[in-house]
């Protein structure tokens, strides 16, 4: 490096620091690419929602879209990138305020995406059975 | 006369600084944790009560809507998590750009764009929640809430 320290590779499984390398650097990247994308929907969300005081027959022409399959999958990965920046977001306040939030970050990621898995297995057929049904006309 | 030479190793000091009773950082800092706290509450419930009961997103039409947000329990819950999550978001987009967004020019630029958005939309927002009608004049009386037809 150029302030002349040599930098060995972490061994295997072993992170140098909490945010370089491994999983402390990806989750937050990932807390980071979520956090972009909510925020995006969030104005499209504000903004099509508003509609309600246009009229009726706007605001129902505009969620109409909503239903449509290609749609559907769109949804199920907003919920999956709010579920994991909801989770990871609890894991980053127990790093910053418990005090063996740090020495526990790893194991706390691990149970973040097991919660999040969870819960994913439980939305994403409840979700997808409603918008092909709605796609059947059933 | 004696000159005084000053000790060569002596400590190197910081110069005397301001101190600063309101540290905004820091207050950005905790609000984006209490913040957070709040709007995994208010999302998860937002969510489940959309998408999880009933016919989930079937269900979704001016009727859903105008009647949720006819009650001022959801009204507020609608509202607490707009200006939550306008925020929250606003701030964190805010330090993206900051890591990124080198030009001098271009950076206050977009940080102000960001700015004109997150005002933009907590002042639509809340307007529409507290002022819209959920039983408007429409010839369509099917697409209401069905307390309007009372």
């Amino acid at each position: 490096m150029s302030n002349g320290q040599t930098r060995t590779k972490p061994a295997k499984g072993q992170g140098g620091t909490l945010y370089r390398g491994n999983t402390g650097m990806w989750s937050w990247v990932l807390h980071r690419v979520t956090g972009i994308g909510i925020f995006f929907f969030l104005i499209e969300h504000v903004l099509s929602t508003a509609l309600i005081r246009v009229s009726p027959e706007a605001y129902n022409a505009v969620i109409g879209t909503y239903k449509t399959p290609i749609f559907g999958l769109v949804e199920v990965g907003l919920v999956a990138a709010i579920g994991f920046h909801a989770l990871n977001g609890l894991r980053v306040m127990l790093i910053d305020f418990w005090s063996k939030g740090a020495k526990y970050q790893k194991a706390m990621l691990w149970i973040a995406i097991v919660i999040w898995a969870i819960l994913m297995i439980g939305f994403t057929p409840r979700h997808l059975m409603n918008v092909f049904a709605e796609m059947m006309g059933a | 006369m004696s000159t005084v030479i000053e000790n060569p190793r002596s400590p190197y000091t910081r110069p005397a600084r301001k101190k600063r009773r309101f540290n905004i950082e820091k207050w950005a800092w905790l609000f984006m944790r209490g913040s957070g706290v709040i709007l995994v509450f208010l999302i998860f419930g937002h969510l489940f009560f959309n998408l999880m009961l009933g016919e989930g997103i079937r269900a979704i039409d001016f009727g859903f809507v105008g009647g949720k947000l006819a009650n001022p329990f959801w009204q507020w819950w609608d509202v607490l998590m707009l200006w939550l999550a306008l925020i929250h978001g606003g701030n964190g987009m805010r330090t993206v750009i900051n890591d990124y967004v080198t030009g001098q020019k271009l950076r206050p630029f977009i940080l102000w764009t960001l700015f004109a958005i997150v005002a933009i939309l907590i002042v639509l927002g809340t307007l529409v929640t507290f002022t819209f009608d959920p039983c408007p004049i429409t010839e369509n009386i099917e697409l209401l809430p069905s307390f309007c037809n009372a």
